[in-house]
C-alpha cells in the first residue's frame, strides 16, 4: 500500500514539477489570509522609498535541506513572488534560519537582527521547536512577547508564522497548545498571523499535496515552500494594502 | 469503622445514567483522539468549554466513592485502601501496555516515513535513540505521549484517594472544601508534577482532583443535599444561559470572522481557557451541563432500558477496558487513515467501526462477568457490587 502510494506520488509530483514550474496550482482561499491587521510600515516603505526589506527569523521548518536548499525554501520563494507582484519595488528577503532554535533563543537574537538588517518587516516563524522540547506554553508566550516587544520598539512590522501541518507526526507532536498561544498573542496585539498550519491543512484536504507521502525526493517539499512563499506574499500585499494597480499610479 | 453519618449513605442501586454518560464520554474521547477525523465535529468540545475528559473524571470519582466508600464503611480503611491501590496498579499496567503499542507505532513511522518537508517535525522521534531514558521516564509516568495523559492522572488521583475517601466519609463538606483549597493553591503557587523531557503534566493532578473529589462527594450523599439546588428554576436558567454563552464563544473559534463580536475586555479576562489547570470556566461549564442533564434525564428515565442505549451503558460499566481499547483503536484508526491518505468517508467508517468494536467488547466483558458470576463460589457477592467493584 505504502509503496504504491509512494510511486503514485512520485509520478504525480515529478510530472507536476516538470510542467507547472511558475504557476503552482495552490491558491489559498481569502479566508485563510485574513487582512484585519495592517502592515503600515510596509505600506509607507514601498510608497515612499520603493523598497521592502524583510527579515525571516525561524527554525528548521523555514529551511530546506538538499542541494541549493536555500534557493528553494520559502524565504527565497517569497522574495521571488514579491518582486513579481511589486514591480518597481526593490525587495530583499534576509533569512535567519537555524534548526533546533526555540522561541526563547530567537527572541534573544532578534534585537541584533533588527539592528543589522534594518528591515521594514519581520516574519517570525515559531512554535515547532518549543513543541518538540515541551516548553511550557506560558514560557513560550513570554518569549513571544519579549521578541514582539523588541520588534514593536523598532517600529517594525511583523507577521507571526505558526507550525506546519504534519499529519504523520500529529499523534506524537502536540502543537495545539502552542498554536493557541500564537493565535491569542496575535489577536491581542492586532498583528497578522500567517496560519501555515491551516493553509497546509487546506492543501491536504483539497488534494493539492499529499502530505502523508513518504518520499526522499525534494520535489514536493520545494513546491510546498514555493506555495508558502506565494501565500505569504499575498498576505503581505493584502495587509500592507499594496494593490499593484494602485502602486503603479502613485509612482 | 462506622464513622459516617447516616446522611452520607450512598444509594445502593447503580445509577445507569452515569454508565450511559460515561460510555458516551468514552466514545467521544475515542473520536477526539483521532487527529484527522471529520466525525469529531460532533463531540462536545466543539460546542462549549469543557469536554469528555471532565465527564470521565467526575464519573470516575463518583464511581470510586460509590464502590470503595461502601467497602470502607463495611470492611474498614485497610481493606478498602488495598483495593483502591490494586485498582491504581491495574491502571498503571494498562497505561504501560498502551505505551508499548505507541512505541511500536512510532518506531514504524520512524523507520518508514521520510520527507524532507518534515525534517524538523521528525525530530520528535529522536527519543527513540535513547530508549533507556525514554522507557524509564515512561515507567515513572513523566514521559507521556500525546493523548496518553488521562490514565496517569487517574492513577495519581487513586493513589491519593484512600485518605480523601476517609475524610469524605467523616466530614464530607470539609473534605470538599479542602480539595477546593488545594485547587486554589495549585493556581496560586503553580503546583504541578514535572514531565519529561520538559514542562509539567498536561492534566495537573492538583487541579483536576477537584472534579474527582466533587464526583466522590456527590456519590456520598452530596447529590441528595444538592437536590433542592438542582430543582431550582433559577439555577436551571443560569446553567442554560451559561451553556449558550459558551456555545457562542466557541462559535467564534470556528468562524474567525465572528471574533470581532467578542469584546476586548471579555477576551482579556477569559483567555486563555486553561485545560491543564482545569480552568474555572471549564469547571463551571461542566456543572452547567450536569444541571441541565439531570433535569432532562431523571434517574428512572425509561429509555435507559431501551436496547439502543445498552451499548453505551455497557461501555460505561467497563470503563477502564473500554478506555484503553479506545486509545488503541484511535492509534490504529489514525494509522490506517494515514496509510491510505483517507478522506471523510474512511474517517467516518473508522469512527463507526471503532464504536462498534468498543460496544462489542463491552458486551463480551459483561457476558463473561455474568457467566462467571453464576459459579457457586461467587454467588454470595451481589452481582451489582461485582460489576461496580471492578469498574471504579
Amino acid at each position: 500500500m505504502t509503496s504504491i502510494i509512494a510511486v503514485l506520488a512520485t509520478i504525480l509530483f515529478a510530472s507536476g514539477a516538470a510542467t507547472a514550474e511558475p504557476a503552482a496550482d495552490c491558491d489559498v482561499p481569502q479566508s485563510l489570509i485574513p487582512t484585519e491587521a495592517d502592515l503600515t510600515r510596509v505600506g509607507s516603505e514601498i510608497r515612499d522609498r520603493h523598497r521592502l526589506d524583510i527579515s525571516v527569523v525561524g527554525s528548521g521548518s523555514s529551511a530546506l535541506s538538499g542541494p541549493d536548499g536555500a534557493r528553494f525554501a520559502y524565504p527565497a520563494q517569497l522574495e521571488r513572488a514579491l518582486r513579481e507582484r511589486l514591480p518597481g519595488t526593490e525587495v530583499k528577503v534576509m533569512a535567519h534560519v537555524q534548526s533546533r532554535r526555540s522561541t526563547a533563543d530567537m527572541a534573544s537574537v532578534l534585537p541584533k537582527i533588527l539592528a543589522d538588517d534594518r528591515p521594514a518587516l519581520v516574519i517570525w516563524q515559531a512554535g515547532t521547536v518549543d513543541a518538540l522540547r515541551g516548553v511550557e506554553p506560558d514560557d513560550f508566550r513570554a518569549s513571544l512577547d519579549q521578541g514582539l516587544d523588541a520588534i514593536a520598539a523598532g517600529n517594525v512590522d511583523v507577521i507571526l508564522m505558526n507550525m506546519q501541518y504534519s499529519p504523520r507526526t500529529e499523534s506524537m507532536l502536540g502543537i495545539s497548545a502552542y498554536a493557541d498561544v500564537m493565535r491569542w498573542v496575535t489577536e491581542q496585539r492586532n498583528i497578522p498571523l500567517f496560519d501555515r498550519f491551516a493553509i497546509m491543512h487546506y492543501w491536504s484536504d483539497a488534494g493539492t499535496f499529499d502530505l502523508y507521502a513518504a518520499t526522499r525526493g525534494y520535489a514536493m517539499a520545494r513546491r510546498v515552500h514555493e506555495c508558502i512563499g506565494r501565500a505569504l506574499a499575498s498576505q503581505i500585499i493584502n495587509a500592507g494594502h499594496l494593490d499593484a494597480a494602485k502602486m503603479q499610479t502613485t509612482r | 469503622m462506622a464513622m459516617a453519618p447516616p446522611s452520607a449513605a450512598p444509594t445502593s442501586e447503580r445509577d445507569l445514567r452515569l454508565d450511559l454518560i460515561r460510555g458516551v464520554a468514552l466514545w467521544l474521547i475515542f473520536l477526539d483522539h483521532i487527529p484527522e477525523n471529520i466525525v469529531s465535529w460532533i463531540t462536545i468540545r466543539n460546542y462549549g468549554f469543557s469536554d469528555a475528559t471532565e465527564i470521565f473524571i467526575f464519573i470516575s470519582g463518583y464511581t470510586a466513592a460509590f464502590v470503595y466508600g461502601r467497602t470502607m464503611r463495611e470492611r474498614g480503611f485497610m481493606l478498602s485502601s488495598a483495593r483502591i491501590l490494586r485498582r491504581a496498579w491495574q491502571i498503571y499496567v494498562a497505561h504501560i501496555f498502551l505505551f508499548t503499542i505507541f512505541l511500536a507505532e512510532i518506531a514504524y513511522v520512524a523507520a518508514t516515513f521520510d520527507n524532507p518537508l518534515y525534517a524538523e517535525e521528525m525530530k520528535i522521534l529522536d527519543f527513540l535513540k535513547q530508549p533507556d531514558i525514554t522507557i524509564l521516564q515512561a515507567l515513572l509516568l513523566k514521559f507521556k505521549p500525546v493523548n496518553m495523559d488521562v490514565l496517569p492522572l487517574y492513577i495519581v488521583l487513586l493513589l491519593l484517594f484512600p485518605p480523601m475517601l476517609f475524610a469524605l466519609l467523616w466530614r464530607p463538606n470539609l473534605a470538599l472544601a479542602g480539595s477546593a483549597v488545594v485547587y486554589a493553591l495549585a493556581w496560586k503557587l503553580d503546583w504541578n508534577l514535572p514531565a519529561y523531557p520538559n514542562g509539567v503534566w498536561f492534566f495537573n493532578p492538583f487541579a483536576w482532583q477537584l472534579l474527582f473529589v466533587f464526583g466522590a462527594w456527590c456519590a456520598l450523599g452530596g447529590a441528595h443535599r444538592l437536590a433542592a439546588v438542582l430543582r431550582s428554576r433559577i439555577v436551571f436558567a443560569v446553567a442554560l444561559a451559561y451553556l449558550l454563552f459558551a456555545f457562542a464563544i466557541t462559535l467564534t473559534w470556528h468562524f474567525e470572522s465572528l471574533d470581532r463580536f467578542v469584546p476586548g475586555w471579555l477576551a482579556h479576562w477569559m483567555y486563555p481557557i486553561d485545560k491543564t489547570n482545569l480552568d474555572v470556566l471549564r469547571f463551571a461549564h461542566f456543572l452547567a451541563l450536569a444541571v441541565v442533564t439531570v433535569r432532562f434525564i431523571p434517574r428512572h428515565w425509561p429509555p435507559l432500558k431501551w436496547a439502543i442505549l445498552q451499548p453505551a451503558i455497557r461501555c460505561g460499566q467497563h470503563s477502564l477496558e473500554i478506555f484503553c481499547l479506545g486509545v488503541f483503536l484511535a492509534f490504529a484508526g489514525q494509522f490506517i487513515i494515514a496509510e491510505a491518505s483517507g478522506g471523510p468517508l474512511l474517517q467516518t467508517a473508522i469512527s463507526a467501526l471503532g464504536i462498534i468494536i468498543m460496544s462489542a467488547t463491552a458486551s463480551l466483558i459483561s457476558w463473561y462477568k455474568t457467566v462467571e458470576g453464576r459459579s457457586p463460589r461467587s454467588r454470595v457477592k451481589s452481582p451489582d457490587a461485582d460489576l461496580a467493584g471492578g469498574e471504579a
